[in-house]
């Protein structure tokens, strides 16, 4: 369990995903005070059924879109790594959907601004609740020095490994 | 307006293509909730009048999608799919588990009325207020995977061209029909993810007769402010705490009961309910785990239960099937019920089923009828198209499957599901076959026997139903027990799985009401004011039928006759039920809902409901 003032990082076993939604449920809650999943910093797409995944920042080690943010609505948290958006700043440009390698980050439903986790100060919500259903999706390690962007990719990009992987050869055709 | 409702309706005429919304008023929401009991209410406004005039499976039909105050918010989240019943001609409140009924709320409805009937096949794209009635002509046709995966790609592009600042969107929530309800068969669903079904009622033939396809929705705000957020939270986390319990409801879902259903209870049907006992490990829910699911865990919104498995073959003669569990009710109807005991055939059928948007049940029901007709020489291979329906032949279950849903030779009788098909090809054959019909007011019975009498369903329940056959709907007494319909007709009125309700506090669902919408709700007000007035409504229709039949209590408030034979095998080998006992309870049951002997809701009881004009419509009937 990483300490509280250490970098975390959310570990992510997509295939085991019930699609239960809860995270999208504790995220909004937590953050908008409502259940609103298409406000959910983190969204379970299901483009084909049974192939449930969770979509959320993987934190890059580089940070692009941090990067390609025009008014510099976006910054790096020091206590837990997590991408912070300024969101009187941020002018909902969607720059940063395009640097990201996922496409990961979406824009508020009713707002102008862009939605992007930012891991719950280092307490991830999403996590907790994940945890306390034994599902064991989503795990909260330390942050070390390795390759996190390989985790954001394109929610088409996942479904079709998991296709594959739960659905063996057929898996490619029923995308 | 009342908390956790969304607070509007969508209208949509299939026939004139006008889209409006609509409200009910508070008092109307707070007396019939949601679901089941606001589709009676809405059913017998708009229909009642002409009920008995009214043929399911043509426009004047209406057909209901709607949601409930609980919906997304107690934990596993469903819709209720209603109009007049093709199978009954009654109303039956289907449930279908899945995110529709929460993307329709955050889309700002609380349900769709959808009336008429379109002559080009359609579907129904609501993205928040924005509702198109699109094209579906080159979906038509298409099973439930295609169907799910065109309908989700072409949504989605819609949204990326409209959108396209908005990043990725996810995929709409869908209900769609495959084949089986486009050609009309009274045992098809409406379906969602695949597996996923509304089967009782038969509302995917009514879907078919308005050709619409599909309906997919994709709601982007919230959900309705509730009264007490904090409650809310705490109710939602006490469910989840209780369900985390049951480790093994969790990691087998009802797929122990394939087995176990049959070996220790003995009330699991078996080749047309011949028997209801087999001691068949190879049907454990072990062999299923370890041999066919490939992911322990799938559910719906808010689910912690999560007891669907995903169930793929990925060896053999029947590679390539894909389904859920199969869940308990599906290892009998497409097992046991067919002499089938080994979960990769049981799995290939169960896709199939799913593919085609049959019922399960309902289809396994009828496929096992075909079948003891054929054991017994009244319908020979010549009958069935040439196909051998011996009993545990996969394959001929499987292609007579696809003729029921395609209305082919023999499957255009069998797709009138098992009554029906029972009245007419015992015509031809000169000969009762309603003997071997193990079903109530034209719905297939639930894979609950009665005859052990160790399994929850009483003797009365299914002959006393207001939705026949349906084991999510037994009649009981007293009526607060949980299996009560009274008590069931509140899980399908708010709108949430019932299978998350089992071991908590019985109140908690009221206080949960309470914390959502701010309306003070007991059970005893539910019992005796709400819930009964419902049930009314539900029994009116019910009685009134038509227009192919109708129902009299005298001759169809009865258990099937095969109920009455002696069990021919197991522990409980020779226990039957006792005909003038069970028309005893029948008699207590008529008198505790305020019924008359002859099963027709008594004028007072109608009346101190508030029910002055289904008394008057009832008047013929006495």
């Amino acid at each position: 369990m990483p300490t509280k003032k250490e970098p975390i990082w959310i570990a992510r076993d997509l295939a085991k995903c019930s699609g239960c939604r809860k995270c999208e449920i504790a995220c909004s809650l937590f953050h908008e005070k409502r259940i609103w999943p298409e406000a959910s910093r983190i969204r379970v797409f299901m483009l084909v059924p049974g192939l449930d995944f969770p979509h959320f920042c993987t934190q890059c080690e580089d940070y692009p879109c941090v990067e390609a943010c025009p008014v510099k609505a976006l910054s790096i948290s020091k206590e837990t790594g997590a991408v912070l958006v300024d969101e009187d700043k941020c002018v909902g440009c969607g720059r940063c959907i395009d640097a990201c390698p996922g496409r990961i980050p979406h824009m508020h439903p009713t707002e102008n601004y862009i939605l992007i986790c930012d891991l719950c100060k280092g307490n991830p919500q999403c996590v907790k609740v994940c945890q306390e259903g034994g599902w064991n999706v989503l795990k909260k390690v330390s942050r070390k020095e390795q390759a996190y962007k390989l985790y954001a990719r394109k929610p088409e990009e996942i479904t079709r490994d998991l296709a594959v992987k739960i659905y063996g050869e057929q898996g490619e055709k029923l995308l | 307006m009342i908390l956790g409702y969304a607070g509007k309706f969508l209208e949509v005429d299939l026939s004139t293509k006008n889209v409006k919304e609509t409200k009910f008023s508070d008092d109307v929401l707070r007396e019939y909730i949601g679901g089941r009991g606001l589709a009676a209410k809405i059913l017998w406004d708009r229909l009642g009048s002409k009920w008995s005039e009214t043929n399911p499976l043509e426009p004047e039909n209406i057909l209901l999608f709607l949601t409930g105050p609980l919906t997304g918010f107690f934990p596993g989240g469903r819709t209720c799919v209603s109009g007049k019943s093709p199978q009954s001609n009654g109303v039956v409140g289907s449930t279908v588990a899945g995110e529709f009924g929460v993307e329709l709320k955050c889309a700002g409805y609380d349900g769709i009325i959808v009336a008429g009937a379109s002559e080009e096949p359609v579907y129904l794209f609501v993205k928040d207020s924005e509702v198109e009635i699109r094209k579906a002509n080159n979906i038509w046709g298409e099973d439930a995977k295609q169907t799910v995966s065109k309908i989700t790609k072409e949504c989605r592009e819609l949204l990326k061209k409209r959108f396209p600042r908005k990043g990725e969107w996810k995929e709409p929530a869908i209900l769609y029909i495959g084949p089986a309800g486009e050609n009309k068969v009274r045992t098809a669903v409406v379906a969602a993810k695949w597996t996923h079904a509304a089967g009782y009622g038969g509302y995917g033939a009514v879907m078919g007769s308005k050709k619409l396809k599909a309906v997919a929705v994709k709601g982007t705000g919230p959900l309705p402010e509730v009264a007490d957020l904090q409650n809310v939270k705490k109710l939602m986390q006490s469910v989840c705490k209780d369900v985390y319990e049951n480790e093994l409801w969790r990691r087998w879902g009802t797929g122990a009961a394939g087995y176990e259903v049959g070996a220790k209870t003995s009330s699991e049907p078996i080749r047309n309910w011949q028997e209801e006992w087999h001691d068949e490990k190879s049907f454990g829910v072990d062999q299923f785990e370890n041999r066919v699911w490939v992911k322990p865990y799938w559910g719906d919104f808010g689910c912690p239960t999560t007891c669907l498995k995903i169930a793929v073959i990925k060896t053999g003669k029947f590679k390539g099937a894909i389904t859920d569990n199969p869940d308990y009710e599906l290892q009998a109807y497409l097992g046991t019920n067919l002499g089938i005991f080994t979960p990769e055939e049981n799995v290939f059928l169960a896709s199939l089923i799913d593919d085609l948007g049959l019922c399960g049940i309902q289809t396994g029901n009828v496929l096992g009828f075909a079948a003891e007709l054929f054991q017994r020489g009244i319908l020979t291979k010549e009958d069935l198209d040439g196909l051998e329906l011996r009993w545990g032949n996969t394959e001929a279950f499987a292609t007579l499957a696809r003729k029921i849903a395609f209305r082919e030779g023999i499957g255009n009788l069998l797709a009138e599901g098992t009554y029906r098909a029972a009245l007419k090809i015992g015509e031809t054959k000169k000969r009762d076959l309603l003997t071997y019909a193990v079903q109530s007011k034209g719905i297939g019975i639930g894979a609950h026997g009665i005859r052990s009498g160790k399994d929850y369903p009483e003797t009365y329940s299914y002959a006393c139903s207001v939705q026949g056959g349906d084991h999510t709907s037994t009649a009981c007494l007293p009526l607060h027990d949980f299996r009560s319909e009274l008590i069931m007709t509140f899980n399908d009125s708010a709108v949430y799985c019932y299978f998350n309700i089992f071991g908590i506090p019985r109140n908690l669902k009221f206080e949960f009401y309470k914390a959502v919408t701010g309306i003070e709700l007991t059970q005893e007000e539910w019992l005796n004011t709400k819930a009964l007035r419902i049930l009314q409504l539900q029994r009116a229709m019910l009685l009134l039928g038509g227009p192919d039949l109708k129902w009299n209590p005298k001759i169809h408030d009865v258990n099937p006759p095969r109920f009455y034979e002696p069990l021919p095998s197991g522990p409980y080998k020779g226990k039957t039920i006792d005909k003038t006992e069970v028309e005893k309870e029948i008699a207590k049951y008529y008198e505790a809902v305020g019924w008359d002997e002859n099963g027709i809701p008594k004028t007072e009881t109608l009346k101190k409901l508030g029910l002055d004009n289904v008394d008057k419509a009832l008047e013929r009937l006495r």
